[in-house]
């Protein structure tokens, strides 16, 4: 049973990525009045990707070369450790969830260093603001789990976000789910470079974050950051749906189906906020992001009493 | 036995520059004998170590009666000091093959054979204070340390800025001093003797072990160079030789951290206010020490403040461990405690790989300031890619040593919480830590992105090259190190264990392992399926290209017709957001031009980040002191013989009173 679970895990984790982008695409078209493009426009544009040539800037080095794979490694183990739904993840051990976090650390500590390789002032400025941006969302992100780990008593992933699917209907508990849902979400928007933090539609504007990052990279390369990234967004939304909507029923493919279903929903409010809201001013994302902390450590006071 | 034979090995290493002293100035021999002695001192010290690791009952304390009135020559190995010893034996080999090159003889004629000199004694005496069991004995050992340091940051003493920053840190040090001497006394005044680290009698009453605590604390933090005690910290590590610093802040400062380790066991049972104080001290010094870090602009101070953050993290740990203590809780003892000592060798790799990389820079490229270098990576091959892998590991980022350290310490902060009892506010300390590992990465990427990024911003970093074998064999052996514990951390558990066994009290019970609450074969698969899928990738990606157009361009920009070195994002303007939000901590210098014309002509800005509590709190305090105290020199006249007759009054005045 639990291997075919893990083959499920893997094979969601592997090849649903690109269809979130799909879905948030076609929301954005739909809000705009467009048609828009195919919902598995995303998987086009990565076979196409991976089958050029690519175009290499003289000033990089191997860093250029490595962080696509190094980023692209750390999020999939990172996955991993994510359980999807109600169903145990293939992996997690105590103190995975540190694991988890600082896999996110290694892919952002890699993807702005090979932006900063090609000596680019705008992708500079993106990994400039990727690394400030991200201080605030990292705790945000431990505040969180504390909550978890005093919900559930236990360090590792798995155990940790089933917690909430146990809490009464009424209390503290509860409350408390709410404000780090809130302030979880806010993260999954920034860690992924969505509205109103970052804006993944226009290329070559000054106040990009991600998309500015990778302007050099391109063919396979670019292919597998896209790919990452998608793989990212997957993650982080598999991670926030459990505080988000904690249920479950008794049979197994319900459960699966369930899953697939809330991804998808997390898709579409992803696109509906980036349809309903303009971009911040860049030094608004600071308080925007800080507030986010704030609201996961309220839950966290609450969780003391 | 073991014990002489560590004390010969230490001795061997202490003389290791005193041949040279005999040769002449040209001549490259003496450092050559340096080196060579100083490996053989090493090497005899390491075996001795694995050797009283495996077989503890092998070594002995020796304790002998001396000429002097006071003390005695009693000196003891044990686990909690092998893992300060490893370090300060290793770094000190390695650091003497790096600077055959680094510091040639024959280029450093007028300084070189003082710093191999005071290198030997300096190591002697870091070893001589994880060793000795007297007070007396210690402080002896911590004066020959802190002078002989001085010496070496003192080194090139003909510059301004090195005999500034080698005084603030001989004042800095001597108020430490002064803290110990007090501690010693108040140590004898509550045990009856010097004898050293075993806990306090039950007599003793609270309130010295309070003043014990608040004095020592201050002493040892000083040294460790602790916020807001580390005002001598960045400017000495920045200004000494790159492999003084190498040694400086890889081990010295853990001299600090060993006092602290050792005065926090002398109470079985010490009240939590104690482990209190340090997890505070911890946390500030880590944020604040990363968050000066970040806007620094001078590649050595940038590390040297990143040092003050590690030492935090290490305090955080030990405050851990002892509320663990306080609290009757093995798991935080373990966990605090071992992340602690873990993070003290792992440091004692990474940050002296890093200081290194950087002499090797300043070697080539003959500036520190990153925003004059660039484009290094191509230049520099080798050093890129081992400075890649200090700065990864000094993040604490998988699948490198500083991550299982930190995890380590992170478990331990959320056992407070998932335990019950009131105490879940200390979990606090995990996001504080995940925001000092956000901004680790941030300066660290600052780092590497202005160093080694893009291209050349000056002509001294467009011709630089990597530095000679010499130099790299101690850096890759760092490196070495760094992967090594980061993919196999079950090879240095067993000795964090029998370490934090020898400091938990007996009143703990059974600690049980730092393996009963970590699972160190899940670190090792997940580190070494991390490398695999990066290899896998590289070697796919390395196919592909065989068959597919790969083409050379110049980097994309936006179409500009004719683009420059000096349009490159320069390490300041990577850090100018952070700054900006750090502020109110931070407190930047900012000189910038008023442009008020439509036309307006060059003008330049400057923005610097200071260190607050020294170049805005201390040094115009003191001036104003000197200022206003200038009657108070009367009494300073300059004669020996007045100090004597000083000293000669003070002395009979004591005997008056006592």
């Amino acid at each position: 049973m639990t291997v075919i679970t893990d083959f499920i895990h893997l094979l969601l984790l592997l090849l649903m990525p690109p269809l979130l982008l799909g879905v948030i695409n076609k929301t954005k078209a739909l809000f705009a009045g467009r048609v828009g493009p195919p919902l598995l426009q995303p998987y086009y544009d990565l076979i196409r990707l991976m089958r050029k040539g690519m175009v290499l800037s003289t000033t990089t080095t191997w860093v250029f070369r490595a962080a696509p794979l190094v980023t692209l490694a750390a999020v999939v183990l990172a996955g991993l450790f994510v359980p999807l739904g109600p169903f145990a993840a293939p992996l997690g051990f105590t103190g995975d969830l540190v694991l988890f976090a600082y896999l996110f650390g290694l892919a952002r500590f890699f993807t702005t260093t090979a932006a900063l390789d090609t000596g680019s002032p705008f992708e500079g400025m993106g990994a400039a603001r990727e690394v400030t941006f991200a201080c605030f969302s990292e705790p945000a992100l431990f505040l969180a789990f504390l909550v978890l780990a005093k919900l559930s008593g236990t360090l590792s992933l798995t155990p940790m976000l089933h917690a909430p699917l146990t809490v009464p209907l009424f209390g503290l508990p509860l409350a408390s789910l709410v404000l780090v849902a809130a302030g979880l979400f806010v993260v999954l928007l920034a860690e992924n470079s969505r509205i109103p933090i970052d804006d993944p539609n226009t290329h070559l504007e000054l106040t990009m974050i991600h998309e500015v990052m990778v302007l050099d990279h391109s063919g396979p390369l670019f292919g597998l950051i896209l790919y990452g990234a998608a793989v990212k967004l997957f993650v982080l939304s598999a991670l926030v749906l459990h505080v988000l909507v904690p249920v479950q029923t008794g049979w197994a493919a319900v459960n699966w189906l369930l899953f697939v279903v809330e991804m998808l929903g997390v898709a579409v409010a992803i696109g509906v906020v980036e349809s309903a809201m303009a971009r911040l001013q860049l030094r608004h994302v600071p308080t925007l992001l800080v507030a986010a902390s704030l609201l996961c450590g309220f839950g966290f006071l609450l969780m003391l009493r | 036995m073991i014990t002489w034979w560590l004390l010969i090995s230490v001795g061997v290493i202490a003389v290791s520059g005193v041949p040279g002293l005999l040769l002449s100035r040209q001549s490259d021999l003496g450092q050559r004998i340096a080196a060579v002695l100083n490996v053989i001192g090493s090497a005899s010290g390491g075996a001795a170590l694995v050797l009283q690791h495996a077989h503890p009952e092998l070594s002995r304390a020796i304790s002998i009666q001396w000429a002097l009135p006071v003390g005695r020559f009693a000196v003891a190995a044990d686990d909690l000091g092998l893992i300060f010893l490893v370090p300060i034996l290793l770094i000190s080999a390695l650091g003497s093959i790096y600077g055959l090159t680094y510091w040639l003889q024959r280029e450093h004629v007028g300084n070189g054979r003082k710093l191999r000199l005071c290198w030997g004694l300096l190591t002697a005496g870091m070893a001589m204070v994880v060793l000795a069991r007297d007070g007396v004995l210690f402080l002896m050992a911590w004066e020959v340390m802190a002078l002989a340091a001085f010496f070496l940051v003192a080194t090139e003493d003909n510059k301004p800025e090195v005999r500034e920053a080698a005084w603030v840190y001989l004042v800095a040090t001597h108020v430490g001093t002064l803290s110990l001497f007090a501690f010693f006394a108040l140590l004898r005044y509550g045990t009856g003797s010097f004898q050293l680290w075993s806990a306090l009698p039950a007599s003793v009453a609270p309130r010295t072990a309070m003043a014990l605590f608040i004095v020592g604390a201050v002493g040892f933090g000083l040294k460790a160079g602790l916020m807001p005690l580390h005002v001598w910290l960045p400017g000495a590590h920045a200004n000494a030789p790159s492999h003084v610093s190498a040694i400086l802040s890889g081990v010295m400062l853990k001299a600090g951290l060993y006092g602290l380790v050792r005065v926090t066991a002398l109470l079985p049972n010490p009240p939590a206010w104690w482990g209190v104080t340090l997890l505070v001290a911890g946390v500030l010094s880590a944020v604040l020490g990363i968050c000066f870090a970040t806007g620094q602009r001078d590649l050595k101070r940038l590390l040297a403040y990143s040092s003050i953050e590690n030492v935090g993290i290490i305090t955080l740990g030990l405050g851990l461990a002892t509320l663990g203590r306080s609290l009757n809780r093995a798991d935080w003892v373990v966990l605090g405690l071992g992340g602690a000592l873990l993070h003290v060798l792992n440091h004692g790799l990474f940050k002296p790989l890093l200081f290194m990389g950087a002499g090797g820079i300043l070697h080539a490229a003959h500036t520190r300031q990153m925003d004059l270098l660039g484009g290094l990576g191509k230049r520099m091959p080798r050093t890129s890619v081992l400075f890649v892998i200090g700065a990864v590991a000094i993040s604490g980022l998988p699948p490198l040593n500083g991550f299982i350290g930190e995890l380590f310490i992170y478990l331990g902060l959320f056992r407070t919480v998932t335990s019950t009892g009131g105490w879940g506010w200390v979990g606090l300390a995990a996001p504080a830590l995940a925001l000092v590992g956000a901004i680790a990465v941030a300066s660290f990427v600052k780092l590497l992105g202005a160093v080694f990024a893009g291209t050349a911003r000056s002509a001294h970093a467009a011709h630089a090259h990597d530095p000679d074998t010499l130099m790299l064999l101690p850096m890759w052996t760092l490196a070495g190190g760094c992967l090594f514990i980061g993919v196999v951390p079950l090879f240095v558990i067993g000795v964090l264990d029998r370490a934090v066994a020898g400091w938990a009290p007996p009143t703990l019970g059974s600690l049980g392992t730092i393996r009963n609450y970590v699972s160190v074969a899940w670190l090792t698969a997940t580190a070494i399926a991390l490398l695999a899928a990066v290899t896998l990738g590289a070697l796919m990606l390395t196919w592909w290209r065989v068959n597919k157009p790969v083409r050379a361009a110049g980097t994309w920009d936006c179409g500009y017709a004719r683009p420059t070195a000096r349009m490159q994002y320069s390490g300041s303007s990577l850090s100018q957001m952070m700054v900006e939000l750090l502020e109110w901590v931070l407190w930047p210098r900012r000189k910038s031009p008023k442009i008020d014309q439509v036309f307006a002509a060059p003008t330049d800005f400057e923005s610097d980040v200071p260190d607050v509590v020294l170049d805005r709190g201390l040094l115009p305090s003191f001036g104003f002191a000197g200022r206003t105290l200038t009657w108070a020199r009367a009494i300073q006249r300059g004669p020996v013989q007045v100090y004597l007759l000083y000293v000669l009054g003070i002395l009979i005045l004591l005997l008056l009173f006592a």
